[in-house]
């Protein structure tokens, strides 16, 4: 749907392609620019060639005022309130559209660049409505703080013909829009067309009549919409579920961890007493950059439905708040008259299990002699296809900073939109500014930017990978298996769901023989084009900690299954007669089997670690305590091992730490990637290439789409009323665009 | 008032004469004979078919001189061309008045060869300026000029096509150009080995839909790519970074149509026109209350007051009936009749009246006018204009617009013409293009020399009305038992119908 293209990217594109510098073999680092000099108020500052101005008079502390420009975005220099003054030029500058040159002075404080300044300010404050009170936007406006400066006491701005008024616009469930207070900065704009692929949003009229909308009476679809709402400077674009809520003052920050996707997004908790108020990016240039996805920002409501905040027991078919002295009583008579031996004893983890938890848990279970260690995803009960014992087998390798650098970015049943909406992000930008080409084996999505679609099934990415034609495909200019061929730096990007999947090992088999027989080009030093793409938060910890079945254990019937936040299981899996425990936040799916159900916290709760899809592990910190009964995850099994008679040997978090250092020192050093070496990567490769022999060719199945609503794919967005929302209005299409001037509540219409 | 910088220069030139000279006495002062511009000629005239009396098409313009010898032009190559140009003295004819030969050499940095991009040469024929109507008389009657002026300057700079951006209400005009283009192809003037130099160049017309900014030439680029016509942030600069991200230079039509002519007449004939770096001949597009308003070729630094006289039967009701002169277009401000009697139609003289040449429109007005109803409706244009992209224009032309209708009324007060001043001083120079600045200088100008109408026209509304508030409400109209904001005005004890 998104495959349309305008003449002028296509130009751009190829321009950026002709301009392509040649291939770097032994170094990736950008060629560092010359330095240069300049003064900026008498004070002199070096910054690389290139520089902006207005970054060069940041870097020798001056701060300059500005709406529009944006490190990230583009430039569009329209607000003109980043004037300054550059000696021997008779007009003011605008610094964000200047680059700076080696021994300019420039001013910024002076009288000229003041009365520029004011001048600016004026005119943007003559047509903002004064309703700064009602504003969402209060306390953290760019235009009320810069007007503290710059602005007049009073206003000059009398006209009889009143100020400009501007027809609201209704961009869906998320972002509420207040049109007469835009300034026309155009950060949304270039936002959505640049990073978010959402190039209806633009601007109509010209002159005073300038708006900012979707030309037509539509929603914007697009998982990263929100982030417009941080980057308008004014109260223009707000956030919808979190209208009215609360003032930014009154807000507690904490900076965490996302956990709803594998990505590890940076994460700002703005909560309220016990209550989240809202989530925030955090910025984190190898992540996230300064962008999150709707569901990590949205999906908050959902910690406040559903939840477990007292242990439960089941009696006959209902269940009973209880004690937890009494819950865990239950447990260890569940456990003992189950007759549960060795490995009828499971456990599975789910896709928000923290590490400290699935480490405990693993430990608990190995002491009661099972080493049935599952997770819930299918085929979660047999050891994974790729192994444990490499880490490069089953981590983005690449890196999620690095994957702009790929020319050429081969999709393997992955729709990385709904699966790492960030990293979809950078392919977009790569896309965009170096031309990357992309080809995808597996089910078609809408994708915000242009694939060669060379393949569906299993069989195809043998064929494709061993240079075959697949269905007729093979010709044209545009011909992704010939760009293949000729890509310096290609990458690889395995789905989740194609490792899980039953074809699984013979994809990999096909794969990493491509790799290791174009190792020059997969893995070098500075590159490594071979990635799995996880989409679950916990499911690299779980490797890394080793939390998989031995083979043995698999075919085992259990008889006491022990659900760790395990909501994405497949119900026939869990016998009848099995005792069930849940452990978790919300009462999701996996509750639903249990016979005792005993309440953890959620990510914003405790403090926990988590290893992103490239194997780097960040702490989450707490921001609000957890509700009712609940305790922090670990906890609760660490009492539960002393009541069942087989406790854990740590008491604290520092013991538990140690001992997963002690499992892998990668799960506790915080914020770094561990990278292999080449000879072990290679070895992974190896290992994958020479699956047992049992395993069946690949098939021609289809690959399906792992996730299919975005905006439902856990526990937490599940029980979310705005996630609710956003899957109707944007996965089913079925929002009613309302005349948001005159329709709904008495705010609406004030603000 | 700043004084002109001929009237500086002259003592030393006379020291230095009187110092060579034997022959003359100390009492004497005699100056060099003065020159006088204008009266040109008609074998020196450029555009001979400027009122379509004669055959547009190829066959006319051959016979009128176009597409003589161009081959031989072409084949002296760039750096001839651009310094025949230099040595012409020309300047852009736009209305900035950049020197041309200079503009066109940036095309031609050192190792420009190296660069694999095609290059530009963009034809800026949106002539939409109120007031301006000489580029639709070259394209109307001397299209061919045009075409040739395309492929001697492209040829100057290197360009591989040519692109004529030309207004879309023109449609008469863009036909004949189109004509033009066709007939060119066929004889094989230009297209592949263009007139048989060897020199490939192509020719395209492209009809905008008819907004003024996208005569701004990083906004006519933009339009020709498609986009919203939105003015680009400079640096970098066209030669750069222009059309399609490939170096480009744009030009007015009548810059490039002239340059065929310089070419083959020689820099020194253009350069004899006019005064010191104000060379050349240029067309004057004469409207309003003229006996007969026409568009004339004449030589450049013509008086103003002979200007009209001569070519357009002087001013409706004579010379003394004038009330003021917007002498370049809309965008430049207006003098009253005694400045106009000591301008010259050139960039520096006007230059110095506090005025500019622009694109050499002149618009006049007799007595009969309203001077605050014209300049009002200037405004308007603007802000109907304004393209909305940067603050203070966006904003800034609203609201001058809205405070020129209440003077049109004489609704404000007296004060608030300081401060409409202040208000084009915070958009002036502080936008991205120069629309901002040309909103501005039109009420700057009416300001300077008809401020005492303007007072004239608030002290005849207050006098029927009572005091008016900031902002045009009347203080009759206020509920008088709240106190008004002293930003208001109110505080005015004293209103201007008592002054006057």
């Amino acid at each position: 749907m998104l495959r349309r293209f305008t003449a002028g990217r296509s130009i751009a594109r190829r321009l950026a392609q002709g301009q392509a510098q040649p291939a770097r073999l032994f170094s990736t680092s950008q060629p560092r620019k010359a330095d240069i000099t300049l003064t900026v108020d008498g004070k002199e500052v070096t910054v690389p060639q290139g520089t902006a101005l207005i970054q060069a008079c940041e870097a020798a502390g001056a701060a300059v005022p500005r709406f529009c420009y944006h490190d990230r975005l583009a430039i569009a220099g329209n607000c003109r309130m980043c004037l300054v003054e550059v000696e021997r030029s008779p007009k003011p500058v605008a610094s964000c559209a200047m680059p700076a040159m080696p021994g300019s002075k420039v001013f910024t404080n002076t009288p000229l660049v003041h009365k520029a300044r004011e001048g600016v300010m004026e005119f943007l404050l003559a047509n903002h409505p004064l309703d700064c009170p009602i504003c969402d936007q209060g306390g953290e406006c760019d235009l009320q703080d810069q007007s503290m400066r710059y602005g007049s006491d009073r206003t000059r701005f009398h006209e009889i013909t009143g100020k400009r008024a501007v027809e609201n616009k209704d961009l869906g469930p998320i972002v509420k829009t207040s049109m007469n207070r835009c300034i026309q900065c155009t950060r949304c704009v270039r936002f959505a067309n640049d990073v978010a692929g959402v190039e209806e949003l633009g601007t109509t009229g010209r002159g005073n009549d300038l708006q900012i909308g979707m030309y037509i009476e539509k929603t914007m679809d697009s998982e990263m919409s929100g982030n417009i709402i941080d980057l308008c400077p004014v109260g223009a674009l707000t956030s919808k579920p979190y209208a009215f809520q609360a003032r930014p003052w009154e807000l507690k920050k904490t900076e965490s961890i996302d956990v709803l996707d594998a990505v590890g997004s940076n994460i700002r908790v703005d909560s309220r007493g016990v209550q989240v108020m809202r989530i925030q990016p955090k910025i984190n240039d190898e992540i996230n950059e300064e962008w999150i996805n709707d569901k990590t920002r949205y999906a908050y409501d959902g910690l406040k439905y559903q939840r477990l905040t007292t242990p439960l027991v089941r009696e006959g078919d209902r269940f009973v708040p209880a004690s937890w002295e009494h819950a865990m009583d239950t447990i260890r008579h569940g456990l003992q008259s189950s007759g549960a031996k060795g490995d009828e004893i499971k456990a599975v983890a789910g896709h928000t299990a923290d590490t400290e938890s699935l480490v405990a848990l693993k430990d608990f279970i190995n002491r009661l002699g099972s080493e049935n260690l599952t997770l819930d995803q299918s085929l979660g009960d047999a050891p994974p296809v790729t192994g444990v014992d490499v880490r490069s087998n089953y981590l983005f390798n690449t890196g999620i900073e690095n994957v702009g650098e790929a020319d050429a970015v081969l999709l393997i049943g992955t729709n990385p939109r709904h699966e790492a909406a960030i990293i979809n992000t950078r392919f977009r930008k790569s896309y965009l500014q170096t031309g990357a080409e992309f080809g995808l084996i597996g089910e078609d999505f809408d994708s915000v930017f242009e694939y060669d679609h060379v393949g569906t099934s299993p069989s195809d990415v043998e064929a494709f990978l061993s240079g075959k034609a697949v269905k007729g495909k093979g010709k044209g200019e545009n011909d992704f298996a010939r760009i293949w061929k000729e890509a310096k730096k290609p990458l690889i990007v395995v789905g989740s769901a194609v490792v899980e999947g039953k074809d699984g090992a013979a994809v990999l088999k096909a794969i990493s023989k491509h790799v290791l027989a174009n190792e020059k080009k997969f893995v070098t030093p500075e590159w490594n084009g071979f990635s799995i793409l996880q989409r679950a938060a916990s499911r690299a910890a779980a490797y890394d900690a080793g939390f998989t079945p031995s083979p043995t254990s698999t075919n085992t019937t259990p008889k006491f299954v022990y659900l760790l936040n395990a909501d994405e299981i497949d119900p026939s899996t869990i016998p009848e007669n099995a005792f069930v425990v849940y452990q978790g936040h919300h009462g999701d799916l996996g509750a639903q089997f249990a016979d005792v159900c005993l309440p953890g916290a959620a990510y914003t709760e405790k403090s926990s670690t988590w290893v992103n899809t490239e194997g780097r592990s960040q702490l989450g910190r707490v921001a609000v305590v957890p509700p009712g009964a609940s305790r922090e995850d670990w906890k609760i099994i660490r009492a539960l091992s002393e009541i069942v008679g087989s406790p854990i040997p740590y008491d604290d978090i520092i013991q538990l730490r140690q001992r997963m250092w002690d499992i892998s020192p990668t799960l506790v050093r915080y914020d770094v990637i561990e990278k292999p070496s080449l000879e072990f990567i290679k070895l992974g490769l190896q290992l994958l290439s020479t699956p047992p022999s049992t395993t069946k060719a690949a098939s021609t199945t289809p690959f399906k789409k792992p996730i299919n609503d975005f905006y439902r794919t856990d526990a937490i967005s599940r029980a979310s009323v705005t996630m609710a929302a956003c899957s109707k209005a944007f996965t089913k299409k079925e929002y009613d665009i309302a005349s948001v001037d005159e329709a709904g509540s008495a705010q609406a219409s004030y603000a | 008032m700043i004084p002109s910088t001929s009237r500086l220069v002259r003592p030393v030139v006379r020291s230095l004469r009187a110092s060579t000279s034997q022959s003359r006495s100390l009492a004497t002062v005699s100056d060099p004979p003065v020159r006088h511009y204008g009266g040109l000629k008609d074998q020196d005239r450029i555009f001979t078919n400027l009122f379509c009396r004669h055959d547009h098409g190829l066959k006319g313009a051959q016979s009128r001189g176009d597409w003589h010898k161009t081959k031989e032009i072409l084949l002296k190559g760039d750096s001839w061309i651009i310094q025949t140009i230099k040595d012409s003295g020309l300047r852009g004819r736009g209305g900035a008045g950049f020197p041309s030969g200079l503009k066109w050499s940036f095309m031609n940095k050192p190792g420009w060869e190296k660069d694999p991009r095609p290059r530009y040469l963009v034809v800026n024929a949106d002539e939409g300026e109120p007031g301006t109507c000489k580029d639709r008389e070259i394209m109307r009657g001397d299209p061919h000029k045009l075409v040739e002026g395309c492929l001697v300057a492209g040829r100057a700079m290197n360009a591989t096509a040519a692109y004529i951006y030309i207004r879309g209400e023109f449609y008469q005009e863009a036909s004949h150009v189109q004509q033009a283009i066709d007939e060119a192809y066929k004889a094989g003037l230009i297209g592949k080995n263009a007139c048989g130099s060897g020199y490939d160049f192509d020719v395209y017309l492209h009809r905008g839909a008819g907004a003024y900014i996208c005569g701004e030439e990083t906004a006519l680029i933009e339009s020709l790519e498609g986009k919203q016509g939105k003015p680009r942030l400079k640096p970098p600069f066209p030669a750069d970074v222009g059309l399609f991200g490939c170096p480009s230079t744009v030009a007015n039509v009548e810059t490039v149509a002239v340059a065929p002519t310089i070419a083959r007449r020689g820099g020194a004939w253009f350069a004899g026109f006019g005064r010191e770096r104000n060379s050349g001949t240029k067309l004057f597009c004469v409207s309003g209350h003229v006996n007969n308003p026409c568009t004339v070729e004449e030589e450049m630094s013509i008086p103003l007051q002979e200007l009209l006289e001569k070519h357009c039967g002087g001013v409706r009701g004579g010379w003394q009936n004038l009330k003021g002169i917007i002498p370049g277009g809309c965008s430049v401000p207006v003098i009253p009749r005694e400045v106009c009697e000591k301008a010259l139609m050139d960039y520096d003289s006007l230059k110095d009246c506090q005025t500019s040449l622009g694109t050499g429109a002149v618009i006049v007005m007799d007595q009969s006018t309203d001077m605050i109803s014209a300049i009002a409706r200037f405004a308007k244009f603007y802000k109907h204009e304004s393209c909305g992209q940067c603050t203070p224009c966006r904003e800034g032309t609203t609201w001058m617009m809205n405070m020129m209708d209440r003077m049109v009324e004489g609704r404000a007060q007296e004060r608030e013409i300081d401060m409409l001043l202040e208000l084009t001083k915070q958009v002036e120079g502080h936008t991205i293009c120069a629309l901002g600045d040309a909103a501005a200088w039109p009420i700057q100008g009416l300001m300077r020399h008809f401020r005492p109408e303007v007072e004239a026209r608030l002290a005849q509304f207050h006098a029927q009305h009572g005091n008016v508030l900031f902002g045009g409400k009347l203080q009759s109209e206020i509920d008088s038992r709240f106190a008004i904001p002293d930003n208001l005005g109110g505080d005015a004890t004293r209103t201007i119908a008592a002054i006057a």
